[in-house]
């Protein structure tokens, strides 16, 4: 219950966030283009064809038949398509979640998670640590070394408390093979 | 005992079902293993704290070998979507598109419309940077704090997808501790851009995503 306060907290408050964007700031005029005689063309209409926010959620929650659409799906509308699709999933996978009252470890039942999930945007803070879940923090962004199939995994299989099916909800590989980067731009170098 | 088995069983066909490759990779069979298949999506402040870093990568499982000729293609837009009004409708983007050697940069502005169909804000070029070569050192670029960069970069997502077939293919009951990185020595393209976040909405939280599009 905490923790959907937290949520709707975050949610209000991204409400309440005003477009501060000033375009002068920003805009530069002087692109990099000294040796081109002339501006690349940039014409033409571009239509979609894959969209990404969260981690692994199209690959574990839509049905297969359902993943171009997902894909072609505005975020505004993603929620009222798929929450549905969404909650049976995720009760095929984990069965406690058609339990009445069965919740996880963020307070959220089988409606309430999938809801969350089906509007698919990464939730990004802008006053601070922005992480997948570090324990104290939920959903402020999602860092490169966020852990977060073990997360979502616990999310999924952990139950109220981290501690149900253990042997499924922790993949144990906590870390990348390579160091990222302190500095822009952040991602390792290449193997 | 027993029908909790069976429970689990029915479980593990459904994760076989769904987790046919994890985060993003591969994720669906209109784009899947093509030039406008997105892996992964990070948001995450910079080491400026004053800026907001977004990272997309495509083309995920790229072999050592098969990386120094992986190549962004010129007819696929890569676009941040940015919403700070809560309505998880775009307010603001940040386009990519690369173009003979470069990759070009556009916004953080409005985009023209929004949802499925997008044009370039050539009115709100940020900068261009050159496409790193496999095996060279990273080319980054900075405009009035604005940083860019694209090119191979190794794959920073992780996770024992082996071991998961195992569990799928009923070899296994569970994870192995430690489990093993089925991304490990694989590399990605990645798209990486910082900017100021008073240019994305100042304070608050910001929804985010990002798209491929595909010139028509």
């Amino acid at each position: 219950m905490k923790r959907i306060t937290y949520i709707t907290l975050a949610v209000l408050l991204a409400a309440f966030t005003f477009n501060c964007s000033n375009d002068d700031d920003n805009m530069m005029g002087d692109m990099d283009n000294t040796n081109q005689p002339s501006e690349p063309d940039f014409s033409g209409t571009y239509m979609q064809e894959d969209q990404v926010a969260r981690p692994a959620v199209n690959t574990v929650f839509t049905s297969p038949s359902s993943k171009d659409m997902f894909n072609m799906t505005i975020p505004s509308e993603q929620g009222a398509a798929f929450q549905s699709m969404f909650q049976t999933n995720l009760e095929g996978l984990s069965p406690a979640y058609a339990n009445p009252g069965d919740m996880n470890a963020l307070g959220l039942d089988s409606a309430t998670f999938t809801g969350l999930l089906a509007t698919d945007v990464l939730n990004v803070s802008l006053d601070g640590t922005t992480t997948f879940y570090d324990g104290t923090n939920v959903l402020t962004g999602r860092a490169l070394a966020d852990d977060v199939i073990t997360v979502e995994l616990l999310l999924i299989f952990g139950g109220e408390d981290f501690t149900e099916n253990p042997t499924l909800s922790n993949d144990h590989v906590d870390a990348n093979d390579k160091p990222f980067l302190t500095s822009f731009p952040y991602l390792a170098s290449p193997w | 005992m027993k029908k909790t088995k069976w429970i689990l069983g029915i479980g593990l066909l459904a994760v076989a079902g769904f987790f046919l490759v994890a985060a993003d990779h591969i994720d669906a069979p209109a784009v899947q293993g093509g030039s406008s298949d997105i892996t992964d999506f990070y948001a995450f402040q910079g080491e400026n704290t004053n800026n907001i870093v977004f990272a997309a990568n495509v083309m995920g499982l790229l072999s050592p070998t098969a990386t120094a000729d992986a190549m962004f293609d010129e007819s696929v837009l890569i676009e941040f979507n940015i919403d700070n009004t809560g309505d998880n409708v775009e307010d603001l983007v940040i386009q990519a598109i690369p173009r003979d050697g470069k990759m070009y940069f556009f916004g953080p502005a409005s985009p023209g419309t929004t949802g499925l169909s997008s044009t370039i804000l050539t009115n709100n070029m940020l900068g261009s940077v050159d496409i790193s070569a496999y095996g060279s050192a990273a080319m980054t670029n900075s405009y009035n704090g604005a940083m860019m960069f694209a090119g191979p970069r190794d794959d920073p997502f992780f996770m024992d997808f082996a071991q998961y077939s195992e569990i799928i293919a009923g070899n296994a009951s569970g994870f192995n501790d430690p489990g093993s990185d089925t991304f490990a020595g694989t590399n990605v393209l990645s798209v990486v851009v910082e900017v100021p976040k008073s240019s994305v909405g100042g304070s608050g939280t910001i929804n985010t995503w990002v798209e491929t599009k595909r010139k028509q």
